[in-house]
């Protein structure tokens, strides 16, 4: 993530090609993850227009769902889920870094923090699937 | 600049928190919703998911599931246009970016409040 910088005639900046995250993998993988949130934000707004459907009725609804099991839909959302899956990896490993837990005087190991962030995911996630498999 | 204050902490937790709920919620909802639904995967069935979706609590939950990963792509779009050397552009593309995230939340209340 790109820092602030506050507006300001005569700020320096250096003149990178446009393609300067092809360079080195580690500016390769930080702009895969970037552009991550492009297609989660797509997702959201083809659900957003899923639940629009359902508000018009059942069969407006219906209709759209049958629309999104098109080829080129399916491959979207499987490379949109590939996507998704690298930001909660990438999160996740984060916040062993951001977020610091003390217990007293000791500092609870980041690897646990990681560790249970993951788990919780699992257990959420198994929730959601479960549900809409089950009940919906 | 001392004393310079600037909304950027304000959009900056909307990214946290959206960052957050993307990680947690949306690999799941992408399989139900993008490929097992519209794969026939699930016994899915329009009239008791149009029901379920009535339910005030669920609404919330949508809510929290589409608007605020929103912030979470305006904030991170935002830095890529300037990771990309638009520069002399920042003030256009902020407003851009997190416009379209008010824009989104806008739009999923409305639809939600038709549910």
């Amino acid at each position: 993530m790109s820092a602030s910088r506050p507006e300001r005639a005569g700020l320096y900046y250096p003149k990178l090609p446009a393609t300067w995250w092809l360079k080195n993998p580690r500016y390769f993988r930080f702009m895969i993850r970037e552009v991550t949130s492009v297609f989660i934000a797509i997702f959201l707004v083809v659900l957003l227009v899923q639940l629009y459907q359902l508000s018009r009725g059942p069969e407006a609804y219906a209709a759209c769902v049958a629309r999104l099991a098109s080829p080129g839909w399916i491959v979207f959302h499987v490379v949109a889920l590939a996507f998704a899956l690298y930001h909660s990896v990438t999160w996740f490993n984060l916040t062993g870094v951001v977020q610091v837990v003390r217990i007293g005087e000791r500092q609870v190991p980041p690897i646990l923090i990681v560790g249970g962030a993951f788990a919780a995911w699992g257990v959420v996630s198994l929730v959601i699937l479960v549900f809409f498999f089950t009940r919906v | 600049m001392p004393g310079h204050k600037t909304i950027e902490p304000f959009w900056w937790g909307l990214f946290s928190v959206g960052g957050v709920v993307a990680a947690f919620l949306v690999p799941a909802h992408l399989i139900v919703h993008g490929l097992a639904i519209p794969l026939g995967w699930t016994s899915s069935n329009p009239a008791r998911l149009l029901a379920f979706v009535g339910h005030p609590l669920v609404k919330i939950y949508l809510f929290v599931l589409i608007a605020l990963p929103l912030y979470h792509w305006a904030h991170r779009f935002r830095f890529i246009l300037e990771d990309l050397g638009v520069h002399g552009l920042r003030t256009p593309i902020a407003v851009l970016c997190y416009g379209s995230a008010v824009v989104g939340t806008v739009l999923t209340l409305w639809i939600l409040f038709r549910l």
